[in-house]
C-alpha cells in the first residue's frame, strides 16, 4: 500500500463517517469566527431552537467591518456597529469567547489564530472566510466555509465535506534577493491561473518552502485560495514548532511532549501518491505584481502587460474589460506606472515580518508626496510588538503613521478605501473590481515592492534600492 | 434552513459571458452588513448594474427588458473570491434558481447548493451553443432536469448531462438540509469524541 500524504493523513483522523456516493461527516477541531459571516448562522440555530455544541472549540474576533482609527471610541457607522454588537450578544449567549476591540488578544481572525498557538499542526480548522486556508502554514486542514456550514459547525461541530483531489506544488532552489514568498505564491497562480486548482487541496514543499518562516509559509497558504484551491498545507517541521511553543494557547509539558510526537508523524511518506504534481524553480522568480482584476494575472516587475494576441482568444474580451478598468494598455511597462495609494497589512501580510520587511526597506527614506500611504497591522499583538520594536517611530520619521489593526482596505468594508480611479500598491490577495472600494485600482505586490512605490511614488523595482 | 425543493425547471435565461466572475462583482462588501439572509437581491451584480448616482446602466443584462428568467449563464469560473454565502443569497433573492457555467468555484458552489440555488457546470462546447442560443433568440427556454441531470434547449433538440453529488441530489430533490441529517447523528459525533 502507498503511503499517505499529509493531508490523507489529517483527514481519515478526522472522519466519523462517510455516506455513500456523498460526502464525509467531518470532525472540527477549531471553529473561528467573526461578525460579517457569522450573525445569519446565529439566527438559524435560533430558529432551530438549538445552542453551540462546543463553544470550547470556538473563538470570535470582529475584524472585517471595524474602523483603525480611534478603536476605543463607539463605531460611528450604524451598520457596522450593529454587526459587532451583534457578534458580541451571540457570543455571550451562547459562552464563546471573543476578544473584542481593544482586546489585547483583538486583530484578523487569520493573525490572532497562528499567534494564539489556537492553530496547530494536525488539526481541522474551519472559519467563514475563504483565507482560513493561511492556517495550512501549520499542517493542518484548514479551509473557508459559507454561512450555511457555519451554522453546521456551530450545531454539532462536523461538517459534510466532499474529499478534495491532492496537489503538491515543489518550490527547488534558492529565492534570489528582495523576493519574498508572496512572490512565490503570486508566481505560481499566474502560472496556473486563479480556477487552477480548483478541487484540490494543495501541500507546498520544495526547500524553497522549507526555508521559510512561519510568517512567510502563512502568507503562501493564506493565497492558495487565489488559484482556486480548496486549502493550502505546508508540513510541520522544527520551525513549525518552535513558532507554536510557548504560545497561549499551544499544549505545555508533558502535553507538549506528547503532541510534538504526534505532529512529527504528519508529513506525507515518501512514497505517498499525489493526484497532481507541480514544481517551479526559485532562481526564476523575480519580485511580482498584478496588472489586472484577478490574482492571476501577474507579471514579474521588469516585464510588460501581455499583448492582447498573447492571451487565449476565449479570454481576449475578459482581459480587455480587465486592463479597461485599471486603465493600462497591452504591451505597457509595468515599472514606472503611477501610484496613488500604498496599503500594507491584512492577513496575507500584515505580521511582523511584513511590517518589519516595509521599515527596514523605508528607514532613512522619505514617503513620496503623492502617495497616501495606510499601514494596518494585523492584530493587537502585532501592533504592540510593532511599538516596542521602534517600528512605528521609524515609520513616522519616514512620514508614515501606523493605524490600529483590522482588515481595513483589504476588503474595504470600513472607512478605509481607495478612491474611484485610483492606483494602489496593495500587500492583500485581490485585486478584484472594486474590491478596494468601488472603482478602485488594485495592484498586487509584496511588503518589499510596496516600500518601493511609497518611496518613489511609482511602480518600482525593490531590487535596485537593495 | 430547510430548502426549497428542486427538481425541474424550464425557463428563458440571462446571458452574461464574462469569466472568473468574483463573489465581489456578484455582491460587493460594503452590502456585506446585514445580520439577516433578506434583501441581496437588490444589490446583485451592483456596480455593473448601476452607475455611481445609482441609475441603471442600460448596458448591463439584468436592466435590459430583452432578457429575462431564473436561468443565469455565466462565463467560465464563475463564484470565484469570497466565500460569502451573500453572493448565493444575492443570486436566489433576485430570482435565479440556477447558474450555468462551464466551471465554478468550490466554496460558491457549496454555497449555492445549501440555498436550493443549483450549480450546472457543462462542456465549454455546450455553454458556447448556449450563449449562441439565447443571442439568437432570448426567449428560447432551457430545461434542467435534476433527477436524469440533463440540460436541454428542447426547441434545438441539443442536451447535455450534468454532473452532481449523488447526496447533494437527494437533498435538492426533497429539500433536505446537512444540518438535519448532522443533528440526527448526535450520538455517534459523542461517541467518537470521546474516543478521539
Ligand atoms: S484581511 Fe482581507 S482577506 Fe484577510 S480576512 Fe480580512 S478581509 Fe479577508
Amino acid at each position: 500500500m502507498a503511503g499517505k500524504t499529509l493531508f490523507e493523513k489529517i483527514w481519515d483522523k478526522h472522519v466519523i463517517s462517510n455516506i455513500d456516493q456523498g460526502p464525509s461527516v467531518l470532525y472540527i477541531d477549531r471553529h473561528l469566527i467573526h461578525e460579517v459571516t457569522s450573525p445569519q448562522a446565529f439566527g438559524g440555530l435560533k430558529e432551530r431552537g438549538i445552542k453551540v455544541r462546543r463553544p470550547d472549540k470556538t473563538v470570535a474576533t470582529p475584524d472585517h467591518n471595524i474602523p483603525t482609527m480611534d478603536q476605543h471610541l463607539p463605531i460611528h457607522d450604524e451598520l457596522s456597529r450593529f454587526q459587532v454588537n451583534k457578534l458580541k450578544e451571540n457570543c455571550n449567549k451562547h459562552n464563546i469567547e471573543m476578544y473584542g476591540l481593544t482586546h489585547p488578544y483583538n486583530g484578523i481572525v487569520h493573525v490572532i489564530g497562528p499567534e494564539l498557538g489556537i492553530t496547530q499542526p494536525g488539526m481541522t480548522m474551519v472559519c467563514g472566510d475563504s483565507h482560513t486556508s493561511t492556517h495550512g502554514a501549520f499542517g493542518s486542514i484548514a479551509f473557508g466555509i459559507g454561512t450555511s456550514e457555519v451554522e453546521m459547525v456551530l450545531a454539532t461541530q462536523c461538517l459534510m465535506q466532499s474529499k478534495p483531489k491532492t496537489m503538491r506544488i515543489n518550490i527547488e532552489g534558492e529565492l534570489k534577493k528582495g523576493v519574498s514568498s508572496k512572490d512565490i505564491i503570486l508566481y505560481i497562480i499566474s502560472q496556473i491561473s486563479t480556477g487552477g486548482a480548483t478541487g484540490y487541496f494543495v501541500e507546498f514543499a520544495g526547500s524553497a518552502i522549507r526555508a521559510l518562516s512561519m510568517e512567510a509559509r502563512m502568507t503562501i497558504c493564506n493565497m492558495s485560495i487565489e488559484m482556486g484551491a480548496r486549502g493550502g498545507m505546508i508540513a510541520p517541521d522544527e520551525t513549525t514548532f518552535e513558532y507554536v511553543k510557548g504560545r497561549e494557547f499551544a499544549p505545555k509539558n508533558e502535553e507538549w511532549e506528547k503532541a510534538l510526537e504526534e505532529w512529527k508523524k504528519l508529513p506525507s511518506d515518501s512514497d505517498a501518491q499525489f493526484d497532481k504534481e507541480l514544481t517551479y524553480k526559485a532562481e526564476e522568480i523575480e519580485p511580482m505584481i498584478t496588472y489586472g482584476t484577478n490574482p492571476g494575472m501577474g507579471i514579474g516587475i521588469s516585464n510588460s502587460i501581455p499583448k492582447t494576441e498573447e492571451i487565449e482568444k476565449t479570454s481576449q474580451k475578459s482581459f480587455k474589460k480587465s486592463l479597461d478598468y485599471m486603465g493600462f494598455n497591452p504591451g505597457d511597462p509595468i515599472l514606472g506606472k503611477n501610484v496613488d495609494y500604498v496599503f500594507v497589512g491584512s492577513c496575507t501580510n500584515g505580521r511582523i515580518e511584513d511590517l518589519r520587511a516595509f521599515t527596514q526597506f523605508v528607514k532613512g527614506k522619505k514617503k513620496a508626496d503623492n502617495i497616501t500611504a495606510w499601514i494596518v497591522p494585523g492584530s493587537k499583538q502585532v501592533e504592540k510588538q510593532a511599538i516596542e520594536e521602534g517600528i512605528k517611530d521609524t515609520l513616522e520619521a519616514a512620514g508614515f503613521e501606523l493605524r490600529q489593526p483590522g482588515c481595513s482596505a483589504c476588503l474595504a468594508m470600513n472607512d478605509d478605501k481607495i478612491p474611484e480611479g485610483n492606483y494602489a500598491v496593495s500587500t492583500t490577495n485581490r485585486n478584484f473590481e472594486g474590491r478596494q472600494g468601488p472603482g478602485a485600482r488594485t495592484m498586487l505586490a509584496s511588503p518589499l515592492t510596496a516600500a518601493a512605490a511609497a518611496i518613489t511614488g511609482k511602480i518600482s523595482d525593490p531590487r535596485d534600492f537593495l | 434552513m430547510p430548502i426549497e425543493k428542486f427538481v425541474t425547471l424550464e425557463s428563458s435565461c440571462v446571458p452574461l459571458p464574462i469569466e472568473n466572475i468574483d463573489t465581489d462583482q456578484i455582491i460587493p462588501a460594503r452590502f456585506l452588513k446585514a445580520t439577516t439572509r433578506e434583501g441581496f437581491g437588490d444589490n446583485l451584480f451592483c456596480d455593473w448594474r448601476y452607475d455611481k448616482k445609482g441609475k441603471p446602466r442600460k448596458d448591463f443584462v439584468l436592466n435590459d427588458p430583452t432578457y429575462s428568467g431564473k436561468i443565469l449563464v455565466a462565463g467560465e469560473n464563475f463564484g470565484s473570491g469570497s466565500s460569502r454565502e451573500h453572493a448565493a443569497w444575492a443570486l436566489t433573492g433576485y430570482g435565479f434558481k440556477v447558474i450555468v457555467s462551464s466551471f465554478f468555484a468550490d466554496i460558491f458552489k457549496s454555497n449555492a447548493l445549501n440555498n436550493g440555488l443549483l450549480p450546472v457546470q457543462v462542456t465549454p462546447g455546450f455553454l458556447e451553443e448556449l450563449f449562441n442560443a439565447i443571442k439568437d433568440d432570448s426567449a428560447i427556454k432551457v430545461k434542467v432536469d435534476l433527477k436524469n441531470q440533463i440540460i436541454s434547449v428542447p426547441s434545438l433538440s441539443i442536451s447535455e448531462k450534468f454532473d452532481i453529488n449523488n447526496y447533494k441530489k437527494t437533498c435538492l430533490l426533497n429539500g433536505y438540509d446537512d444540518i438535519d441529517y448532522l443533528l440526527n447523528m448526535k450520538e455517534k459525533i459523542i461517541a467518537w469524541e470521546e474516543k478521539a
